[in-house]
């Protein structure tokens, strides 16, 4: 394909505090359209600062975030609203309203944000909730289904609009591996069905290498983004014994690149 | 065999430490400054060997033990062999010395009392900003409504209403007849001296109409309700439910607060009247019985006593302190911290500022009308 792909997202000298604590000074990424982009470092390295300033909750202590080329922070709270509904988030816990039923869950936003009449939206959210396995769930209240359900009606609200671009927050923390591996295989098919562009914030090797298009590793100690580019080369061709240790579980430190790693 | 230590030298310039016993956290250890004192006296010690050859069975009481031996002799120069620990022992230990390079966060330490002081009036100050930005934005949230702009759901209006007044009634009749009983014996028993008792129906009358039964009704209401609103917004903080609403692009002010101050505001006023109406029979009640006053003699005096202006001014009591209820029990709960602790403290901090801030509105408004003479 001929066409150069635009980045959907663009972070410049991004700063990120956490209360008064420095936590990430001078980021530096794109993300382009409809690539599956995976933000992962070790726990407290900032992953769950940076998500929160891309998805307009915090504003970052300097540095820009341009959506479409369009300045996140600088713009009004209305302009700003607007924007984020562009965006589909799947957050840790789910946090799925919990005095609403999955089905209010998922029509809540269709209500508010398009024209479609009752029975439309009804239509809809039946085939959001079976898009992701929960067929006939519509009436059952979070408190009702498990944890892995809940993600999954969770994940059914953040694509009700139809995103441009979707967050997820840790995907596969509190999940068992074949549901971790299931929801790995829904994020492929929404790249692939909505051609959203994707944003992952995860710690997960498993995901990261089945997942991810590109990936960028923050690092804590040096409160810096180490490496970026997609996570297979990064561990073949990588020469930082960081990002090898962190794609390895630190069972490999620094080989020479393109060696097989044995345990 | 409890935990022991004793010390020689086999050479000169070397302590050697003897371990004898069971060294186990429940039944008590050395401390290691029988160890610190012991080399204070032979200053000539550069080294520390181990004798575990009556050493019983341990746990992490050892390894304490040894890690703050070696951490206080390392600041001292001296060294420490490891040679005869117990493998287990010497493994724990490698672990806890481990250097870490990562730096920690600062936590605060304690901080002068000055700049103490200093962080508590810019806390006050914030906490006055804070709740200036919260009006605002229920005003804002208000003035979509009336355009008809705002999302309202209907039901859950309707629920946060049977909420706030149906489901209140019971205590409400309790608290206020109860009331209206207490101010009618101490009426009675001031009144009686000079022989003027029926004049107990015109205090019950006013006191009920005018303010108690809307400050009753308010206590009630702040405690049932306002810490309910606290509880509930703050559990959906901890949740990310408020950040769901708001990467939705809805505002959780519109969303979840209004409904909250739009169904106190209305049934406040409403279970003023109700509390007003309980608290005169109470009065009614206890007196025509106990105090053994006519009937038809103590309706006529509260009739001529209570003025319409009363009933206004107790309604407007009543709609001043729904307000201050759902508003304080809302903005507390939207500025929960992300902990089970943070909902216990939004919860009793929405109880107490709604409260103190009745009292005070109180005390205005009474103000108020003896200026306007009402």
């Amino acid at each position: 394909m001929g066409e150069a792909v635009k980045p959907v997202i663009e972070v410049r000298n991004l700063d990120l505090d956490y209360e008064d604590y420095a936590v990430m000074r001078g980021l530096d990424f794109s993300v382009k359209k409809g690539e599956i982009f995976i933000v992962m470092g070790g726990s407290g390295c900032g992953k769950s600062t940076l998500l929160k300033v891309l998805i307009g909750l915090k504003e970052p202590a300097k540095g820009e975030v341009l959506y479409d080329g369009v300045n996140f922070w600088q713009q009004d709270e209305a302009s700003q609203q607007k924007m984020m509904r562009r965006f589909g988030v799947l957050y840790q816990g789910g946090a799925l309203w919990s005095s609403f039923t999955l089905g209010e869950n998922i029509a809540l936003p269709l209500q508010l944000y398009t024209g479609l009449s009752a029975g439309q939206i009804q239509e809809v959210v039946e085939l959001k909730l079976a898009l992701v396995g929960l067929s006939g769930y519509a009436g059952f209240y979070p408190s009702e289904i498990s944890g892995g359900m809940c993600k999954r009606a969770a994940l059914a609200r953040a694509i009700s609009l139809d995103p441009d671009i979707i967050f997820f927050d840790e995907p596969s923390a509190g999940l068992d591996p074949l549901s971790a591996r299931m929801l790995d295989d829904l994020i492929l098919q929404l790249k692939d069905t909505l051609g959203a562009t994707i944003v992952v914030v995860t710690h997960e090797l498993a995901s990261i290498f089945a997942v991810g298009d590109n990936a960028a590793l923050l690092d804590t100690e040096s409160k810096s983004m180490i490496a970026i580019g997609n996570p297979n080369e990064l561990l073949a061709n990588s020469n930082d014994p960081r990002v090898i240790r962190f794609l390895t579980r630190g069972e490999r430190q620094a080989a020479p690149a393109g060696k097989e790693f044995t345990r | 065999m409890p935990a022991k230590i004793s010390f020689d030298y086999p050479i000169s310039g070397t302590l050697r430490v003897k371990l004898s016993g069971d060294w186990q956290i429940s039944a008590g250890i050395p401390s290691e400054n029988e160890v610190i004192s012991e080399l204070a006296k032979n200053k000539a010690t550069v080294q520390i060997v181990f004798d575990t050859s009556e050493t019983g069975s341990w746990d992490s009481g050892l390894v304490s033990f040894l890690f703050h031996l070696i951490k206080d002799c390392e600041s001292k120069n001296i060294q420490v062999s490891h040679q005869g620990l117990a493998q287990g022992v010497e493994k724990l230990l490698t672990l806890a010395l481990k250097v870490h390079t990562r730096d920690i966060p600062p936590k605060g330490a304690a901080e002068p009392f000055l700049d103490r002081i200093a962080d508590k009036v810019l806390q006050i100050y914030g906490g006055i900003l804070s709740l200036l930005n919260f009006l605002g934005e229920v005003a804002i949230a208000f003035g979509r409504l009336i355009r008809g702009k705002a999302y309202f759901r209907r039901d859950e209006f309707i629920g946060i209403v049977q909420k706030c007044g149906a489901n209140a009634l019971w205590l409400v009749s309790l608290i206020s007849i109860l009331v209206g009983i207490i101010l009618a014996f101490i009426g009675a028993i001031q009144l009686k001296l000079f022989g003027a008792q029926i004049f107990v129906a015109d205090i019950v009358g006013i006191a009920m109409v005018r303010v108690m039964g809307a400050v009753m009704a308010a206590i009630i209401m702040a405690g049932r309700n306002g810490a309910s609103f606290a509880a509930e917004l703050g559990l959906m903080q901890v949740n990310e439910e408020i950040d769901a609403f708001k990467t939705m692009g809805i505002s959780p002010v519109e969303f979840l607060v209004m409904p909250r101050v739009l169904a106190l505001v209305i049934m406040m006023p409403l279970l003023t009247l109700y509390a007003d109406f309980m608290g005169i029979a109470g009065g009614f009640l206890i007196s025509t019985s106990v105090l053994e006053l006519n009937p038809i003699e103590y309706w006529q005096h509260t009739q001529s006593a209570v003025r319409l202006s009363n009933l206004w001014v107790g309604l407007i009591h009543g709609f001043v302190f729904g307000i201050i209820i759902a508003v304080c029990g809302c903005m507390r709960g939207l500025q929960c911290e992300r902990s089970a602790e943070g909902i216990g403290a939004a919860t009793t901090s929405a109880v107490v500022s709604a409260i103190t801030s009745i009292v005070i509105a109180t005390a205005i408004i009474t103000f108020i009308c003896q200026v306007i003479g009402v």
